[in-house]
């Protein structure tokens, strides 16, 4: 077995987010949802961490649930904590709550089409949250808005400054988000799927832009993805998530060398491959995906999973570590295999 | 680019197992359950068996028989709402004004579908000319107030019960043309509509058999409101007295002159008007229910 | 933006002449108008005829049109019925600002005996329409807010019945209530008839009290089904990407409400409390015939009655050309609203 040195073990950076036990439930005239389940990670500063999954496996919603931005009703954090520089942001009141978001922590949305206020102009929403969180004057305030809009890249940024959304492209408007949320040196910026709503090209540029300004700025980066490919390039760790919980845990090297989950394993199986032939068809995960109106019972992965033993059906798996770097919810792969 | 992006299903077993639905039964499922509409449903029967069971008893004889003796009595043993102003039973008038006011606001309704159908199909078939000029006169009823408008009209034809009908009708139909009109111009450059179009049926058949069925869901609803709406119009203008004439009871004519009794006999308008108001308030409550239980979008299964 | 606005005034031409066309035809059928200018003196069939001649209701009806439109000043009118055209016509047609004569009352142009009448309709309707504005804002935002709390449904309840309830029913329980019992059981009741108390004289805060009832009956309807609508699109934004990340940047709840939210959900509600101008005018109908109010509507009424022409299309036209000119006014502040509309 290898062993990679991940940057977090081989010089242990302070503990910037502890998310423990985060459970997250809908109720729904249909039922209840589970959404998140029981799920715990840490993220370390400067950290780039992706979590993986497929849509509807909670990987958002465990993000929004950590920045208090889960409608209540239909929602609800039914446990856990997320201690973040110390505090446990679940407890928080909603003014503290405030300043953390958009200050301490920001996010990026998936949909630069709709995530952006279509009836106020970029230069409205970009100076908001500095003169609400920076206490800036309305100069101060557009002076760094057009200073964050040249640094990622907007070019005439002082002229369009006064124009409105719908005035950009949807790779700019991504690039107005994100300017917008760097506006105060967040710590921690938590990116949710910002390429997929974009064209191939314009993806790779703002994964690009991201990667450089975290270089830049040096803040901590939770990277939410459905898309291995470009988790590879970007993350140190990798997150997997299935049926609202954690299935697998890793630096993002002996992920992809070694998974030790047969989900990963199908997701990975499901990357398209350079050196595959090309007629050979793209692997999709057999089965539906999880019914999340039922409490889960068991590995929630088993009535999908070609390893899946009896235990898998009545027992949940938890995390076990595999190696120092890795950890696994898999009866099979994880722990000794197949001693059952 | 590997993307895994299925969506979840929210469908739970018993769901999935049971026979697929016909749009009309899940419409009727949907209706169902929408509590308020049902709420509605039930009181409207329950009015037309006031009006119309009721008028069995409560002949109209009995309606317009005068007592001048006993004018404006409150509510007692032999008049439980009263009496009005020349002495006549207010409960019978009511019953046998609320078979008038019903049956005015159901053909009127009929009435108005159909001419906003045609309206609606003419010009969203034909296009063109015909078009631009049956829009134009849309518009330009549009913008005459719509109660000003009718006063005008009850005026010119006098109070009949047939001719009031007609007036409503004849100002409330642009509503429906527009619908009707909007839908056909989506509708008539279809596929299915080319497809029977080129193997020759007729402009009737492909109007009446293929695109009305489809755009059925809006007329239902538009409908059922037209029903409330031209109750509520029978009321203004007979309450402006300019409605069908006396003796002849309607709910809305029972309340002309009733303000002039609002401290001395406030049974003449008590009574009337809060059956209007129940009727009006029930048919919102299933147009309510219809329009979520006819389209297609909801997903409230 | 001022191209546009000449060209949804050069639309609005056509569609006028389409109104007065439907109007015209209709009140070409009715009545008598001789009858109307009334009383004994004309019961001589020479006189009759004369006035016929001199109404022009001997014409066809196109020239009658006409000489509605555009007068007939233009041309000689054979007023003593010999065949040959004697007098100068005098009437100069609704196109250069001339209603005409009333019949009911001698000697007054149609445009005076309306005009007189102007200010205390937009008084009624001014005062109305700002009334439904706030409280609708207020309640449907509130409710919005509270969604599914009790409030938020005894709202829904009580907006339900408000937009079922005839205007006319809410107007007698209003006067019965506040009006009648109020005064019976000692409180301070409110005027329900007239625009001020003769005995006081018209003073602003007379006005102001007799318009309480009149004001609430318009406005009760409206209120209830916009509070609803306003309620929905407030939802509806509410749930849009662009909130989340208002909250997402820690913005102030009620900054993001009043400011994100609100000024998207305003235009919906711009468009419907525009075109529905001409169903608010309905209501102030109602409402002046019931609390003597001496508006429009009453006259129209009273006017109707009498088959007074001239005043009763005059109002109709005056009423159109408002409609037209407010759906014109809000085209304008949608545009004015949502930057992605550019009318060049």
């Amino acid at each position: 077995m290898t062993v990679y040195a991940s940057h977090s073990t081989a010089a242990p950076r302070p503990l910037l987010l502890d998310i423990r036990n985060l459970q997250v439930r809908f109720y729904t005239p249909e039922g209840t949802v589970y959404a998140v389940n029981d799920i715990s990670y840490k993220v370390h500063e400067g950290e780039v961490v992706a979590v993986v999954g497929e849509s509807g496996c909670g990987k958002s919603v465990s993000m929004m649930a950590v920045l208090g931005l889960i409608p209540r009703p239909p929602g609800e954090i039914a446990g856990g904590e997320a201690l973040f520089m110390g505090r446990d942001l679940l407890r928080l009141p909603e003014d503290d709550m405030q300043s953390v978001r958009g200050g301490d922590i920001a996010m990026v949305f998936q949909d630069p089409m709709t995530s952006l206020n279509p009836v106020l102009s970029v230069r409205r929403q970009m100076t908001e949250s500095l003169r609400r969180h920076a206490n800036m004057s309305p100069e101060q305030a557009r002076d760094r808005a057009v200073e964050l809009l040249e640094l990622v890249g907007i070019p005439d940024a002082a002229r369009r400054l006064g124009d409105y959304p719908h005035q950009f492209s949807g790779g700019m408007r991504q690039r107005v988000m994100i300017a917008m949320m760097l506006a105060c040196n967040p710590s921690l910026l938590i990116a949710d799927e910002p390429t997929t709503a974009l064209d191939v090209t314009i993806q790779a540029q703002i994964v690009e832009l991201v990667t450089r300004m975290r270089e830049k700025l040096g803040m901590a980066l939770i990277w939410i993805t459905h898309d291995l490919g470009v988790v590879a390039g970007l993350a140190e760790r990798v997150i997997v998530m299935y049926a609202g919980m954690i299935v697998e845990e890793a630096d993002v090297d002996s992920l992809f060398d070694r998974p030790r989950h047969p989900y990963t394993l199908a997701l990975l199986g499901a990357l398209p491959r350079v050196d595959r032939r090309r007629d050979s068809r793209l692997n999709s995960i057999p089965g539906a995906p999880p019914n999340l109106l039922v409490e889960p019972r068991g590995c929630p992965f088993a009535p999908r999973c070609e390893y899946v033993i009896e235990r898998c059906r009545v027992e949940r798996p938890p995390l076990m570590p595999v190696s120092p770097t890795q950890r696994s919810a898999c009866w099979v792969l994880a722990g000794g295999e197949g001693n059952n | 680019m590997a993307t895994v992006d299925t969506p979840i299903t929210l469908a739970t077993g018993a769901d999935a197992l049971a026979p697929p639905l016909t749009f009309r039964q899940m419409a009727w499922r949907r209706f169902r359950r929408h509590r308020m509409a049902m709420a509605g449903a039930v009181i409207l029967i329950l009015l037309f068996v006031y009006a119309f069971g009721g008028g069995l008893i409560f002949t109209a004889e009995r309606a317009n028989f005068t007592d001048t003796s006993a004018r404006l009595q409150g509510p007692s043993a032999a008049h439980p709402f009263g009496t009005d102003t020349v002495g006549r039973d207010v409960l019978a008038r009511t019953i046998q004004g609320g078979r008038i006011s019903l049956m005015i606001g159901l053909m009127a309704a009929v009435l108005e579908i159909v001419i906003g159908v045609v309206v609606g199909a003419v010009a969203g078939y034909y296009g063109g000319v015909v078009d631009s000029l049956l829009m134009r006169l849309t518009e330009a009823m549009l913008i005459i107030p719509s109660l000003f408008l009718l006063i005008v009209a009850a005026r010119l034809v006098g109070g009949s019960v047939t001719w009031i009908i007609i007036i409503f009708a004849l100002t409330s139909w642009m509503y429906v043309a527009r619908i009707v009109r909007a839908e056909f111009l989506s509708l008539k450059e279809n596929e299915f509509i080319l497809a029977a179009r080129s193997i020759g049926t007729p402009t009737s058949q492909i109007i009446f058999r293929h695109i009305l069925p489809n755009s059925m869901a809006p007329i239902v609803v538009s409908a059922t409101l037209a029903v409330a709406t031209a109750i509520l119009s029978e009321a203004y203008i007979s309450f402006l007295g300019m409605g069908v004439q006396p003796p002849t009871a309607t709910w809305g004519n029972m309340l002309d002159g009733s303000y002039n009794y609002i401290e001395s006999a406030p049974w003449l308008w008590i009574f009337p008007g809060l059956l209007i108001l129940l009727t009006v308030l029930s048919i919102n409550f299933v147009g309510d229910g219809l329009r979520d239980a006819l389209d297609p979008r909801s997903r409230n299964v | 933006m001022s191209r546009y606005i000449i060209r949804r005034l050069l639309q609005a031409i056509p569609l006028l002449f389409f109104v007065s066309i439907i109007l015209f035809v209709l009140m070409g059928q009715m009545g008598d108008p001789i009858a109307t200018m009334g009383g004994r003196r004309v019961t001589r069939p020479a006189d009759r005829e004369r006035l016929t001649r001199q109404l022009g209701l001997d014409q066809p009806g196109y020239m009658q049109y006409l000489y509605w439109l555009v007068g007939n000043d233009w041309r000689q009118i054979d007023l003593d019925g010999d065949g040959v055209p004697d007098t100068t016509g005098t009437r100069r047609g609704i196109l250069r600002g001339d209603f005409g004569m009333s019949l009911m009352k001698r000697g007054q142009s149609a445009w005076e005996v309306i005009w007189d009448r102007v200010p205390n309709t937009l008084l009624l309707m001014v005062t109305s329409e700002v009334v439904i504005i706030i409280f609708a804002l207020l309640i449907g935002v509130f409710s919005a807010l509270r969604q599914y709390s009790l409030a938020d449904h005894v709202i829904t309840a009580v907006s339900f019945i408000g937009y079922s309830t005839p205007i006319f029913f809410f107007a007698l329980l209003s006067i019965y209530i506040f009006s009648v019992n109020f005064k019976r059981w000692g409180l301070p009741s409110l005027p329900a008839v007239g625009m001020f108390d003769p005995q006081v004289g018209r003073t602003p805060g007379q006005v102001a009290l007799h318009m309480i009832l009149p004001v609430a009956t318009i406005t009760f309807v409206s209120i209830a089904a916009y509070s609803r609508y306003i309620r929905s699109t407030m939802l509806e934004v509410l749930n849009e990407d662009y909130i989340r990340t208002a909250r997402a940047k820690g913005l102030r709840n009620r900054y993001i409400l009043f400011v994100h939210a609100l000024k998207n959900a305003a235009l919906p509600i711009v468009t419907l409390i525009g075109l529905d101008l001409a169903l608010l005018l309905g209501g102030a109908l109602v409402t002046e015939r019931i609390f003597a109010w001496p508006g429009m509507g009453r006259l129209f009424l009273d006017h109707m009655q009498r088959f007074d022409t001239p005043v009763v299309m005059g109002i109709l036209i005056l009423l159109s050309v408002t409609v037209i000119v407010f759906q014109i006014i809000t085209d304008l502040t949608y545009a004015l609203l949502d930057p992605r509309i550019r009318y060049d």
